[in-house]
């Protein structure tokens, strides 16, 4: 019983997780129409940044909830620099934007090489949040504990963004048919950088949430990436209730498969995946066929 | 302009190039650099092992003044990425192109039976610290020589130490689904089990897995925990083991309790118990020397992996200054290599076996917390027990151990205890 219900606990977390990297990874693609390959870079990207601030690399060192937000923006920003100066310069190619982010992926990763060198960087568990909670014979760590609650504050955030505001109808649009949008005056291609630098700080953002459960070591992109990737094309790409559905989803099966079916871990986490893209190829709240 | 290249031109061009670059060779051919190179992984994510090798060769030729037994050495460091197809392309530009006298490296046991046929061939001798035990074993290969472990040989060690030192009785072993996680654990259960223990449960994770609390969440009913990851997943799988309140005590091989890692390590790596062929504790002046050097030069404490390669430095040295600095006969120098036996490398004195495999000593260490521990570390892997002149085929007879299976997922199996 105490196994199930630490797997449960566990995979929810994990979901959390999976939803603050893949929301900004399933709006990029439901707008700009490419998977952004960079995604993994900019998880990874994050967490680096909050582990040299929180850890006082600098001569400084600072609250780790203050890191996350320095992280945060950096990345943002660096997502915006992204969208401008390079994608933008090649409009409507989709085929070479894909390219270009997957490039920018190996710089990426080679200049987190050379900064933080091969070494893994610990990041300690905020002081506040450390210790278990012990509910008979179950342990839960209160940080996974507060994951969680981050993921779904984080999820009503951008619920309420996408679906209460001004910028949330034109991001929609944009999503829904953009050429339309384009002619009742949206500037489509504003939106662009504007949910671009949003993706990329929520990747960091997840990036240096996750740091203190996964550390931070060279190759964390391509861990993470493909788990963006199955919960985009599971829930469907440019919807966020999409992205929060395969989140857990894929949560529960990275779990549940690894503890039930070792052997088959990845077969099963890709699996559903397959069927979603033989039966419905628009994910099960997608809103276009890619 | 005409671009057209005539016969005459070129007979033109192709003598003046020899004219310029030709005509100088001969005079400064009085002694040809040793040509010494290196396969490592400077990218990707087992970089944090490969900048190691490269820093250990790097710290030895510095040391001696770029020189191997009166030789002058001609270094050349090639990246595989960590991928075996890169590991065989950089084995032919190594070989073919610049005509290496001898290979180190590379750091996988994937990358190294990527070429292992090919070295055979080009009678390149190859000294790596790679895994894959049947290359000293059931299928040798006479030009490959291992100055630092075989997967299993440690934990053969750790094996014996868990059930006769620290009295367990009850083993669960984690590790990474691949070659070297099979022979890490297979040689950590045949030894456990040889002193009356028993493993009740193999775990094996697919490689670069995040999250490890799934299979943590599987960890119950014995008194020991045995894992072997590699690189800087030790990091991870502590803390989270720990932030789970698993209690049970941790042992692991060369890779899950690396020197190199302790200054990354939190609280939840004391009390792990390792076994490693290389300790920073070792105070013999060969190893301080290593230390002082690669402090300097670096300024990183070193591992497992920058020790080897340091070695492996020693140990072709000794070898061209048996074969009197010459490498023109290839059986020779490969035997001289094989019969080196030195006494004071950094991790103590090594020979090797029949089959090319290192015979020497063993550290059992435990980490702890230490106020007054040197080169700026929070931790220490404090040397328990020494095993000396450990061989790959540990207190088993050589014929006996070598009619088993090498070890892998199913062997040796799980038994009801």
């Amino acid at each position: 019983m105490t196994f199930w219900l630490l797997l449960t606990v566990n995979s929810i977390t994990f979901g959390g997780l999976l939803f603050l990297l893949a929301a900004g990874f399933s709006l990029i693609f439901g707008l700009m129409r490419i998977p952004n390959l960079t995604h993994g870079s900019l998880f990874m990207l994050g967490a680096y940044f909050g582990a040299t601030f929180a850890g006082g690399y600098l001569s400084m060192t600072f609250n780790f909830w203050v890191a996350v937000l320095i992280a945060t923006v950096l990345v943002a920003a660096f997502g915006t620099v992204i969208e401008r100066f390079l994608l933008r310069q090649l409009p409507g190619q989709q085929m070479a934007q894909v390219l270009v982010t997957l490039g920018i992926s190996f710089i990426v990763a080679d200049f987190c090489l050379m900064v933080w060198g091969g070494d893994p960087v610990r990041v300690d568990t905020p002081p506040s949040l450390t210790g278990f909670l012990r509910y008979g014979p179950l342990v839960f760590p209160h940080y996974r504990l507060a994951v969680i609650a981050i993921a779904v504050a984080a999820a009503l955030g951008l619920w309420l963004l996408l679906d209460r505001t001004r910028l949330g109808a034109m991001i929609r649009a944009g999503v829904d048919d953009p050429d339309m949008a384009r002619v009742v005056g949206i500037r489509v291609s504003q939106l662009f950088t504007i949910v671009f630098a949003l993706g990329a700080g929520l990747a960091a953002f997840a990036g240096i949430i996750g740091a203190p459960i996964l550390s931070v070591y060279p190759g964390l992109d391509q861990d993470m990436l493909p788990l963006a990737l199955v919960v985009v094309i599971l829930g469907g790409s440019g919807s966020l209730l999409g992205s929060f559905v395969g989140s857990i989803v894929i949560g529960f099966i990275y779990n549940f498969g690894q503890a039930l079916l070792p052997e088959l871990s990845y077969f099963v986490l890709f699996l559903p995946m397959l069927v979603v893209l033989l039966v419905r190829p628009q994910g099960l709240f997608g809103r276009f066929v890619p | 302009m005409s671009r057209k290249f005539t016969r005459r031109k070129f007979m033109a061009a192709a003598g003046a190039a020899a004219a310029t670059f030709k005509f100088p060779m001969p005079a400064i051919a009085q002694g040809a650099p040793f040509k010494l190179g290196l396969l490592t992984v400077k990218t990707g994510g087992l970089a944090q092992g490969g900048i190691q090798m490269e820093q250990g060769v790097l710290t030895w030729l510095k040391e001696h003044g770029n020189n191997m037994a009166g030789r002058k050495v001609e270094f050349f460091s090639a990246d595989t990425g960590g991928k075996p197809a890169g590991t065989k392309t950089k084995a032919q530009e190594l070989i073919e192109r610049d005509k290496v006298d001898v290979i180190l490296g590379p750091l996988a046991a994937f990358e190294l039976l990527a070429i292992d046929d090919y070295i055979e061939q080009h009678k390149t001798p190859t000294l790596s610290l790679a895994g894959a035990d049947d290359l000293t074993q059931r299928r040798p290969n006479p030009y490959f020589l291992r100055p630092s472990a075989c997967s299993s040989q440690a934990m053969h060690v750790m094996g014996h130490y868990a059930a006769k030192e620290m009295g367990k009785k009850k083993a669960i072993t984690i590790d990474w689904d691949f070659a070297f996680g099979y022979e890490q654990e297979g040689g950590f259960q045949a030894a456990f089990e040889k002193d009356g223990g028993c493993v009740v449960k193999k775990l094996y994770t697919p490689l670069g897995t995040p999250d490890y609390t799934p299979y943590i969440a599987q960890i119950a009913g014995c008194d020991v925990v045995c894992q072997g990851f590699p690189g800087g997943v030790p990091l991870r799988f502590l803390k989270q083991y720990a932030n789970f309140g698993v209690k049970f005590p941790l042992v692991t091989g060369e890779t899950g309790g690396d020197d190199a890692l302790l200054h990354s390590f939190g609280d939840e790596a004391v009390g792990q118990t390792s076994c490693c062929p290389y300790t920073l504790d070792l105070k013999t002046d060969g190893n301080q020397r290593f230390i002082k050097a690669i402090l300097k030069d670096f300024k990183v404490v070193p591992g497992f992996y920058a020790a080897g390669l340091y070695v492996n430095c020693d140990v072709v040295e000794a070898g061209l200054k048996a074969a009197s600095g010459t490498t023109a006969n290839k059986e020779k120098f490969m035997a001289a290599l094989k019969a080196v036996d030195l006494k004071d490398t950094p991790r103590g004195p090594i020979k090797f076996d029949h089959l090319g495999n290192v015979v020497g000593d063993f550290y059992v260490r435990v980490c702890e917390k230490r106020s007054d521990a040197p080169y700026g570390l929070k931790l220490w892997n404090k040397t328990v027990k020494t095993y000396k002149d450990v061989s790959q085929f540990w207190t088993w007879p050589e014929k006996e151990f070598l009619a088993h299976p090498v070890y892998s997922r199913d062997y040796p199996p799980v038994k009801k205890c």
